[in-house]
């Protein structure tokens, strides 16, 4: 009798499953989005999944790029969890994914590490995502400020606590700055966008900036911090007087710091982004295959309009896959990554700046080098 | 089931079924129990395991540079504050609430309640923390200010008061809150076990009601209680992201109104994503200092129930 | 012609005197509220305490210290329930508040595939409804949340019920009731990173599957089960047994026909709070499960995303970084949704609990 009961339960219960099932639609959109026309026929043949982990920070732009890849190859699918660079380069030296998405190259040991589950010649990076990373703040009234590295550097140590002091108001002549204390805003979890922002004080205002560059933000300097992009626009935000520094498309209605780069102040934009990247030099770490494109910024350049606060993330792929069909399916996806579409599509979503058409042509050709394993 | 005729005692039916029946269902209980007991074990082999690096590696190594014990020390300072603080708040309110169901809410509305408590308990974390960091913090704020002003003189209350109110306090708050229905709904189970003539017995002999709880419902449920604080207490020595999203962490601070202290929870919650190698095992390592505590807790409470068990109403 | 007090009313505070404690403590509360610069938080704050005060005073001048006693808890138990309540229904408000405008039928039944930044840039822009649902979360969170209870209610009643009913407080015994405590302060991440290696190692590395995040929420669901039905299966009067072995019912029967029985409510009830305690859980499921966009309907291959994960995705990293409004009304809405889901589990969980529940007095 009881067990009737349960029956009767569960009957009702994968009912209601069944019915719950069928009534949902796997779309967001209601409209099938029209087909690209130009790179679509010729690749369509692919198929399969494709999985992939890694950096947060690409992941407005890799939910543009599934959906502009699954567009035009309608059988293929990449899965991608925005678990964190670490995590996705773990995940794919132990044979776990066969792409990671990562704020930072590989190392040498990685390198080494690779040769083991992507053949003798290891696994590569390629730039697909530059984001220039804003200094922004909150002060009524005020849209743009001028300052250099060790001013930069000084009020996030909380060396400058207040917004009038002389070092800020003589480099913005003609700026009513107003009498307000300085709230320094941090990321409080461990981030690319941190490292790169610690990096930029470090190389360009070594006098002032002395702490160890990490993507943790350094544990001696108190300030107000928050989790995530989100968190520390919201709360930069909510809070008048208040600096922080985060991935120039949450900017939002934000005052921003134009950085002082040789004689001239320059403001942040897609192409003094790119350009930045483009006088970057090759990093070079050992053990690393012919066709890597890893970069060391060059943080304080001199080159007159590049934006060197800037965040560079990498894709990295095997040189060698074990079957024809993920050989393709890898490069096809790689290629629409770099492509024009391709690059286009995430800035329409994610705001970063496009790869440069040298960086594109250098990328094309690394991944046009991906092989079936002998 | 044979239709008309009158049912044989349902109890009985299985006949001589019931002995192999006995043997299976003890076998499979005893079976579950070792289960739990396996699973425990790998888990901590596995931590010990992934942990063994942080503890090898020379101390220059490790975040901070001065070992693995200074980089700890601050942050299991920071979790008991924070599990320390929700407790204080929770437990009184918790058993007060639950007392309130059990015994003086009228008996309709106190069903509604109960089910509105046990509701609670099902919210993510994820909102607690959002309600916390939108919604809370700004209000405290204010009163961390006038804490600061005028109850200054004792530590725990120096200023200045951060002005986002973000700090351990309002984390702290925010756990109490999340623990709440734990305790309130296990204690009200409870509450309402209490035989029935030990509570009618007080109130014949002229015990007002809270005389009669004092006497036979508390006692009844001492242990329980304290079950039911321990259960809140680990999910709140374990919360991640309500505390990674509320709170402004960093270095050890005395006062609980200014931006400081972090929790061991929410640092491998921050910085797990990008963790790799040493970081990661540190990370663990840390996690496993958070078993340890739990289990030095939950050996303290044991101890405490132990002492009382004379008092317990059950067997 | 005057009535002599009833000799049952003596010492008795008649009914107008609370009333009138309580307009004392609302202008005293106002008074001293507005010398720090009015607001209602603290005149409610001040008349609170002057009320309980006064009250006790009162009642201990009339009717001695043992009413005056009863009578202070009475107002403690009370003012606990308002102040619990406050902030729960802060929640809810806050829930409900920003989670009504995103709950549409679309945001329900469609999943999140095909939406990109653009679209979300789109809506904001031309003022359009947000597009994208949680169709595909729920799926999910149902899916994952059903085989842990499949997992761990069996194991978790069976474990509690070895402690309870067939221990004779052995080391065993008293080794599981500790290690259970231990459990519970496993943090939750670190179960999902165990179950992630198990699976690993078994199945080669990377697998992410829905039973893989089924098993991690097993590991913070099983003490939570059995610490709650130990603690209900303790409370059962030994009465109740002991009359069923002296009808000579077997001990297996007697624990499945009448010591469960009598503890199903306070045992679905812990259940629920299991449940109720995984369901949200969000870290585990991160490295377990993956991270969907679309349905996916197989617990045991391809990724699977779950309510919480979809809530932290759409505030940690927002489909479209410059706009983020639709991706915040996307996670409250969904945070509705778990909370509703939640709500049905713990209506069902109380209906089994009748359906099953001995008459009692109570």
């Amino acid at each position: 009798m009881k067990v009737l009961r349960f029956g009767r339960a569960a009957a009702v219960i994968s009912v209601a499953a069944l019915a719950l099932t069928a009534c949902g639609t796997d779309s967001a959109t209601d409209t099938p989005a029209e087909a690209t026309g130009d790179n679509g026929s010729a690749e369509s043949t692919v198929t399969g999944t494709l999985t992939g982990s890694g950096a947060s920070s690409q992941g407005a732009a890799m939910t543009a790029w599934q959906n502009g890849f699954q567009e035009a190859n309608p059988d293929a699918t990449v899965q991608y969890a925005p678990d964190g660079s670490g995590a996705g380069r773990e995940a794919f030296l132990a044979g776990g994914t066969q792409f990671a998405g990562s704020d930072a190259y590989l190392d040498e040991e990685e390198h080494a590490a690779a040769v083991e589950v992507c053949g003798p010649d290891g696994a590569f990076n390629i730039p697909a995502y530059i984001a220039p990373i804003a200094v922004a703040f909150n002060l009524p009234g005020i849209d743009e400020l001028n300052m250099d590295a060790e001013t930069i550097a000084s009020v996030f140590r909380g060396d400058i606590a207040n917004w009038n002091d002389e070092a800020i108001a003589s480099q913005n002549e003609g700026v009513e700055l107003p009498d307000q204390a300085i709230t320094v805003v941090h990321r409080s979890d461990e981030s690319g966008t941190t490292e790169n922002f610690v990096d930029y004080l470090a190389a360009a205002a070594p006098d002032v900036w002395t702490d160890e560059v990490s993507g943790d933000w350094p544990a001696e300097i108190v300030a107000e911090n928050a989790q995530g992009t989100n968190g520390v626009v919201s709360t930069t935000t909510s809070t008048e007087g208040a600096i922080t520094y985060t991935d120039a498309s949450a900017v939002g209605d934000l005052g921003q710091v134009l950085v002082e780069v040789g004689e001239e102040y320059v403001a942040l934009t897609s192409e003094a982004a790119s350009l930045a990247v483009e006088v970057a030099e090759p990093a070079e770490v050992e053990g690393a295959p012919e066709v890597d494109m890893s970069y060391n910024l060059d943080r304080d350049t001199t080159e007159s309009g590049a934006y060197p606060i800037v965040l560079i993330s990498y894709h990295v792929y095997c040189t060698t896959y074990a079957d024809q069909e993920t050989v393709d399916l890898v490069k096809a996806f790689g290629s629409y990554v770099i492509s024009e579409d391709g690059q286009g599509d995430s800035a329409d979503s994610a705001g970063n700046a496009p790869i440069s058409e040298g960086l594109r042509e250098q990328a094309q050709a690394a991944i046009d080098s991906i092989a079936v394993a002998s | 089931m044979s239709t008309k005729t009158v049912s044989p005692n349902t109890l009985r039916r299985d006949g001589d079924s019931g002995q192999s029946g006995d043997k299976i269902f003890s076998t499979a209980s005893l079976l579950a129990g070792c289960l739990i007991l396996a699973v425990l074990f790998s888990v901590a082999i596995f931590l010990l395991g992934q942990a063994l690096p942080t503890f090898a590696a020379d101390p220059s190594e490790i975040s901070g540079g001065n070992g693995f014990f200074s980089y700890i020390w601050p942050i299991v300072i920071g979790t008991v504050i924070a599990a320390t603080i929700a407790l204080i708040l929770a437990t009184p309110i918790g058993i007060g609430v639950a007392l309130f169901i059990s015994h003086y809410a009228p008996r309709r509305l106190a069903q509604g309640f109960g089910y509105l408590i046990d509701l609670l308990a099902a919210i993510p974390s994820v909102v607690y923390g959002a309600w916390g960091y939108a919604v809370l913090a700004p209000q405290l704020a204010i009163t961390y200010d006038w804490l600061a002003n005028n109850l200054g003189w004792i530590p725990i209350f120096e200023g200045p008061a951060s002005n986002t109110g973000r700090t351990i306090l309002t984390a702290g708050i925010v756990l109490a809150v999340m623990v709440l229905p734990i305790i309130t709904s296990l204690s009200r189970e409870i509450f309402l076990q209490t035989p029935k003539l030990h509570e009618e017995a007080s109130l014949a002999l002229g015990a007002t009601r809270w005389e009669m709880i004092k006497m036979s419902v508390l006692p009844f449920a001492r242990p329980g209680i304290i079950s039911a604080a321990m259960l809140g207490l680990g999910r709140a020595l374990g919360e991640t992201m309500a505390v990674a999203l509320v709170l402004s962490g960093g270095a050890l601070n005395a006062s609980l109104i200014q931006t400081g202290n972090q929790t061991i929870a929410a640092e491998i919650a921050l910085n797990f994503p990008e963790a790799f190698g040493l970081r990661l095992s540190e990370l663990i390592a840390a996690g496993l200092v958070l078993f340890v505590i739990t289990l030095a807790v939950n050996v303290i409470a044991r101890w405490i129930i132990s002492r009382h068990k004379e008092f317990s109403g059950a067997n | 012609m005057t009535r002599r007090p009833s000799q049952f009313t003596k010492n008795k505070l008649p009914r107008w005197a609370i009333w009138a404690v309580l307009a004392g403590a609302l202008i005293l509360g106002a008074a001293f509220s507005a010398l720090l610069g009015f607001s209602l938080v603290t005149m409610s704050l001040f008349a609170a305490i002057f009320f309980v005060v006064g009250g006790t005073a009162a009642s201990g001048a009339v009717e001695g210290s043992r009413k005056a006693k009863d009578r202070l808890a009475t107002y403690l138990i009370y003012g606990a329930f308002i102040v619990a309540v406050l902030p729960l229904l802060s929640v809810i408000w806050t829930v409900l508040e920003r989670g009504l405008p995103g709950m549409t039928s679309d945001f329900l039944f469609r999943s999140m595939n095909g939406l990109t930044g653009a679209i979300d840039n789109q809506t904001v822009a031309e003022g359009t409804p947000v597009l994208g649902g949680a169709y595909h979360a729920i799926l999910g969170t149902l899916q994952i949340t059903l085989w842990a209870t499949i997992i761990s209610v069996p194991v978790g009643l069976l474990a509690a019920i070895y402690l309870v009913e067939y221990s004779t407080g052995g080391p065993l015994s008293r080794a599981i009731t500790f290690f259970v405590d231990v459990m519970t302060g496993i943090p939750s991440i670190v179960a999902g990173l165990f179950a992630a290696a198990l699976f690993g190692l078994i199945f080669g590395p990377g697998t992410r599957t829905g039973f893989v995040a089924a098993a991690a929420l097993s590991v913070l669901m099983i003490p939570v089960v059995v610490r709650s039905t130990e603690e209900m299966l303790k409370i059962v009067p030994n009465e109740l047994r002991e009359a069923s072995f002296a009808l000579g019912v077997r001990k297996w029967r007697t624990i499945t026909k009448v010591v469960i029985p009598t503890a199903i409510s306070g045992i679905a009830s812990g259940v629920t709070l299991a449940i109720a305690r995984v369901i949200g859980e969000t870290a585990p499921i991160l490295v377990t499960a993956g991270f969907a966009r679309g349905i996916n309907l197989d617990v045991f291959g391809g990724w699977m995303s779950t309510l919480p994960t979809y809530i932290y995705y759409q505030i940690i990293t927002p489909t479209s970084p410059t706009s983020t409004d639709p991706s915040i009304q996307r996670a409250w809405a969904a945070a509705l949704v778990l909370i509703i889901l939640v709500m049905m589990l713990n209506l069902a969980a109380r209906l089994i609990a009748r359906m099953f529940a001995p008459k009692t007095s109570r």
